[in-house]
C-alpha cells in the first residue's frame, strides 16, 4: 500500500483516509479523540464551508464539522 | 423483585444521559409525559428535568446532553457531578438510563461504557433503531447486551416503540457491579489509577463501586494540560483530605512525567474496543447507503451562494419576529397595564401606595411582561432552529465571519438577537460551550442598538435634525453601525486580555435534519420562558420598585415649588387648567425627588458631554428601561404624556437653554447623547439577567462599568471636538 502521511486539512473533497495521528494542545487533542477522530479511524472530507472555514467531515458513521486549524493538526494515511 | 422494592427505604432516582441529538429529551418526554419540573442547577445556567416514571414512583433526572464526561463544559460537569453524586441538593442516582443513538453507535459507546465503568446500575435504550436500518445497519441488542453486561432495549422513541420495555427494565434496576474493564490501560497508568483509587477509597468521597472510574477520570483531567479539565482535577482535590490531596496530586504528576500521552492511549483503547464491539453486534443491511435525505439538503443549505442567501433570509425572519411580531402583543400587555393603573387612579386617592401600585408595582410588573413576547419567540425560533438541526449548520456558515474578532460561530445567533433586545440574546448564548466565548458574547451583546433605544433615538434624532429625512436616516443607519462595530472590536479587546487564552476550538457535530415536533417546540419555549420569569424577573421588577422610590421621595409639597413655577401655576385658571397644574408639579416634584437632586449632582459631571440636568434625569431614569427616557423628557418639559404630545416634547428638547440662553440640544449636543445611548448600559433588566446568566454580580458591575465609561469616553470625544470645530 503506498500510504501517505499528512494533515487532514490537505485530504481533498470526498477524499477517505485514515487517521495515524492527532497532535495539538492536549485539551483540543482529548475532545477531538474523544470525537472518535482516533487512529485507524476512517474519515472523509464531505464539504467546505461556504466562507472556506470549517469543513464537515465524515467519521465513524457521522458528520463533525472542525476549523481547518485543528484539521491540520491531525495526520492521516491515505491509500 | 417485591423484596428489593421493599428494601429501598427512599424512592429510587434515575438520571437518563446521553450524546446531545440521541433523542435523549424524546426519550423522557415519553416515558414521563407532561409533568415535568424544570428548574436550573444551582449556580449555572443549565436546565434541570425531573420527572416521575409514569405509573411509579421513581423519579427521573435528565442530565446535559453530553459527548464524554470529561468536564471540558458545564453540561459535562454537571452530568458527571450528579453521578458522582456531587452535587449539592441531588442526591446520587440509583440508576442511570442510557440513550444511545444506534445510528451512531461507537461515539455514543463512548459516553455510555464511561458510565458502565462508574458501576452503578445502567440501562441502555438504543434508541433510532429505524434510523440505524434505513441506514443499512441493524443493531443486535441482545449481543450488545451480553457484550456490556447490562440491558439494552431497542427503541424509536419518536414512534413510541419500545417505551413499555425500557419503562419494565427501568423498574427492575439490578446492579452489576462486578463488571471489569474489558480493555486494557498502560501498565503505568493502570498503575496510577490503583494507586489513586487506593487513596480516595477509605476518604469515602466516592461510592466504593465508582472508585476505578473516578479515579481515572480524574488523572485524565489531570492530564489535558488546559483550563478546563485542570480546574475540575483541582475541585476534586479540594473535596479530599489535605494529605490525600496531596498524595494523589504527586502520583499523577509522576505519571504525566513517565507517560506525558497516557490520556491519549487510553482514549483510544477504549475506542478500540468499542470497535470491535460495534463490528460484532452491527450487521449490514440492504438499506440506502448513497446520499442520505440530510445529505440532499446540505448541498442547498451549506452551498456556497444558496446557502448564505437562504441563511440571511432565515435570519431576516428570525429577526422580524423579535423585533416586530411581538409587537402587538406587547402593546396589548402596555395598554393592560396603562389600563389596570388607569383603573387604580380612579378608584384610589392619590398618595405614596396609589403611586407605589401604578408607578413602581405595576411599571415593575410591566417591565417583565413586557420583554416576555419577545423572550417566548426568541425562545421558540431558537428551539425550531436546534431541534431541525439548522442551529449548527448557522454556526458553521458563520464561524468564519466570527472568528475574525475572536468568537465562535454559536455567537453570531446571541448577536443578532440583541438587535432586538439585548435579554434574549443574552440568554441565547447558552448554547455556547466555551466560558470565554460565552462571556465575550454576553459582555458586548448589549452594545447592539436594541429595540427599545429606537424611541430615544427618534425623539432626539427629531428634535435635532427637524424634517431632513435623508439625514435622519444616515444617522440612524450610523447609529446601529457605530453599535454593532463598537460591539465586535469590543469582544476582540475581551479576548485579547480579560479572556486571553488558546483559541478555542470549533469542533461540533452536524446532526441529520429533522422534522421538529410541533409540541415539543412549545413545550421547550414555554419551559425556558417560564424560568425567565421566576428568575430574571424577580430581579427586574425589585430594582424597578428602588427606581420608582427614588423618583417618588422625597415628596414636595406646593408651598416648597420653586419661585418660577409657583408664578407659572399662579397665572393657570383653576377651573380650566387642572391637566397643566398637573403636569407643571409633576415636573417640580420629579426635580425635586433623589432622581432629581442626582441629575443636578451629575450636571457637573455631564456638562462637557453637553447634558444639562435635565437631560441628566433623563439618562438617570432610563435604568429602568431605556423607552423610559422619552416619558422621563415629557415630565421633565412638563409637557404632559408624550405619546400625545410627542411633537410639543420635540420643539422643547430643540429649544430648551442653558441659563444663560444658549441652547441645550444643538446637534453637536444631541449627536453627542445618541452615542451615549448607543454605548452606555442603561437597561437594568439587562443587568439583572447578566448576573443570573454568570452567576455574580460582578460581571454585570464589570459591564456596566466598561460600557458607562466608554459612552462617556465617547460622547466627551464627540462633544468636545464637535463643539471646537463647529463652535
Amino acid at each position: 500500500m503506498n500510504s501517505l502521511h499528512r494533515p487532514l486539512s490537505e485530504l481533498a473533497l470526498g477524499q477517505t483516509g485514515r487517521v495515524t495521528e492527532v497532535t495539538g494542545p492536549a485539551e483540543i487533542r482529548h475532545r477531538l479523540m474523544e470525537m472518535g477522530l482516533t487512529s485507524g479511524a476512517d474519515v472523509r472530507m464531505v464539504r467546505i464551508a461556504p466562507l472556506g472555514d470549517p469543513v464537515e467531515l465524515q467519521v465513524r458513521g457521522y458528520r463533525l464539522s472542525v476549523r481547518k486549524s485543528e484539521a491540520a493538526s491531525i495526520f492521516i494515511e491515505t491509500a | 423483585m417485591a423484596d428489593a422494592a421493599s428494601i429501598r427505604a427512599r424512592p429510587i432516582r434515575i438520571a437518563i444521559a446521553g450524546n446531545p441529538n440521541s433523542g435523549k429529551t424524546t426519550v423522557f418526554n415519553a416515558l414521563t409525559g407532561l409533568r415535568q419540573k424544570v428548574a436550573n442547577y444551582p449556580g449555572v445556567t443549565v436546565e434541570k428535568r425531573e420527572a416521575r416514571l409514569a405509573g411509579t414512583d421513581i423519579t427521573l433526572l435528565d442530565l446535559p446532553g453530553t459527548y464524554s464526561l470529561s468536564a471540558r463544559s458545564p453540561d459535562e460537569q454537571i452530568a458527571r457531578d450528579i453521578i458522582q453524586g456531587r452535587v449539592e441538593g441531588v442526591a446520587r442516582p440509583d440508576g442511570i438510563l442510557v440513550v444511545i443513538d444506534a445510528s451512531n453507535l461507537e461515539r455514543n459507546l463512548y459516553l455510555a461504557t464511561q458510565i458502565l465503568d462508574f458501576g452503578a446500575p445502567v440501562v441502555i435504550a438504543c434508541n433510532m433503531m429505524d434510523v440505524a436500518l434505513a441506514r443499512g445497519m441493524h443493531v443486535d441488542c441482545d449481543k450488545l447486551a451480553a457484550e456490556l453486561h447490562t440491558h439494552v432495549i431497542p427503541l424509536v422513541a419518536s414512534a413510541g416503540e419500545g417505551i413499555e420495555s425500557l419503562r419494565g427494565a427501568l423498574a427492575h434496576l439490578e446492579c452489576r457491579c462486578d463488571r471489569a474493564r474489558p480493555w486494557a490501560l498502560s501498565s503505568h497508568f493502570e498503575d496510577a489509577v490503583q494507586r489513586v483509587a487506593g487513596v480516595i477509597r477509605p476518604t469515602h468521597v466516592l461510592p466504593d463501586h465508582a472508585v476505578r472510574a473516578g479515579a481515572l477520570l480524574w488523572l485524565m483531567d489531570f492530564l489535558s494540560a488546559e483550563a478546563g479539565g485542570r480546574a475540575s482535577a483541582e475541585r476534586f482535590l479540594k473535596r479530599l483530605p489535605l494529605q490525600a490531596a496531596d498524595l494523589i496530586q504527586a502520583m499523577a504528576s509522576d505519571l504525566a512525567a513517565h507517560e506525558p500521552d497516557a490520556a491519549s492511549a487510553a482514549i483510544e483503547a477504549r475506542y478500540t474496543w468499542i470497535t470491535q464491539i460495534a463490528q460484532r453486534v452491527v450487521t449490514d443491511t440492504p438499506g440506502r447507503r448513497a446520499a442520505t435525505r440530510t445529505d440532499r439538503i446540505d448541498r442547498i443549505l451549506t452551498h456556497r451562494v444558496f446557502g448564505l442567501v437562504i441563511f440571511a433570509a432565515v435570519m431576516f425572519v428570525l429577526f422580524l419576529s423579535i423585533f416586530s411580531w411581538a409587537e402587538p402583543l406587547m402593546s396589548l400587555l402596555e395598554s393592560a397595564q396603562k389600563g389596570l393603573a388607569g383603573a387604580v387612579k380612579a378608584r384610589m386617592a392619590d398618595g405614596p401606595l396609589r403611586s407605589l401600585i401604578t408607578d413602581g408595582m405595576l411599571a415593575g410588573v410591566g417591565a417583565v411582561v413586557g420583554f416576555f413576547p419577545q423572550i417566548c419567540i426568541l425562545f421558540f425560533c431558537l428551539a425550531v432552529l436546534e431541534d431541525t438541526g439548522y442551529m449548527a449548520r448557522a454556526a458553521f456558515l458563520m464561524d468564519r465571519l466570527m472568528s475574525r474578532v475572536g468568537l465562535h460561530g454559536k455567537s453570531f445567533i446571541p448577536l443578532l438577537s440583541s438587535y432586538a433586545c439585548a435579554i434574549p440574546g443574552i440568554l441565547a448564548t447558552r448554547t455556547i460551550e466555551n466560558r470565554r466565548d460565552r462571556f465575550t458574547t454576553i459582555l458586548v451583546a448589549p452594545l447592539m442598538s436594541c429595540s427599545a433605544r429606537l424611541p430615544v433615538y427618534l425623539i432626539i434624532i427629531g428634535a435635532i435634525f427637524g424634517d431632513r429625512s435623508l439625514l435622519k436616516a444616515a444617522v440612524m443607519f450610523g447609529l446601529y453601525a457605530l453599535g454593532t462595530v463598537t460591539a465586535l472590536a469590543m469582544a476582540l479587546v475581551f479576548k485579547k486580555t480579560l479572556f486571553a487564552g488558546p483559541r478555542p476550538p470549533f469542533i461540533m457535530e452536524l446532526p441529520p435534519y429533522h422534522m421538529p415536533r410541533p409540541w415539543a417546540l412549545v413545550r421547550t419555549m414555554w419551559d425556558r420562558s417560564k424560568l425567565f420569569l421566576t428568575n430574571a424577573g424577580t430581579t427586574i421588577f425589585a430594582v424597578c420598585i428602588v427606581i420608582w422610590a427614588m423618583s417618588y421621595f422625597p415628596r414636595l409639597s406646593e408651598a416648597d415649588a420653586s419661585a418660577e413655577a409657583k408664578t407659572r401655576l399662579v397665572r393657570l385658571d383653576p377651573a380650566h387648567d387642572a391637566d397643566a397644574r398637573e403636569v407643571i408639579l409633576a415636573a417640580e416634584r420629579l426635580r425635586h425627588s433623589y432622581i432629581g437632586r442626582l441629575g443636578h449632582l451629575i450636571e457637573p459631571a455631564i456638562k462637557p458631554l453637553g447634558f444639562d440636568w435635565r437631560l441628566g434625569i433623563g439618562i438617570l431614569s432610563s435604568f429602568l428601561a431605556r423607552e423610559v427616557f422619552v416619558g422621563a423628557m415629557g415630565i421633565t418639559f412638563a409637557v404632559g404624556d408624550p405619546d400625545l404630545h410627542a411633537d410639543a416634547l420635540r420643539l422643547q428638547l430643540a429649544t430648551a437653554t442653558w441659563p444663560d440662553g444658549h441652547r441645550v440640544l444643538t446637534p453637536i449636543a444631541g449627536i453627542s447623547l445618541l452615542v451615549f445611548y448607543v454605548l452606555a448600559c442603561q437597561c437594568v433588566s439587562t443587568l439583572a439577567v447578566v448576573r443570573k446568566e454568570t452567576g455574580s454580580w460582578r460581571w454585570s458591575a464589570f459591564m456596566f462599568t466598561y460600557m458607562t465609561v466608554l459612552a462617556y469616553a465617547c460622547s466627551l470625544g464627540v462633544y468636545q471636538i464637535g463643539w471646537r470645530w463647529l463652535g
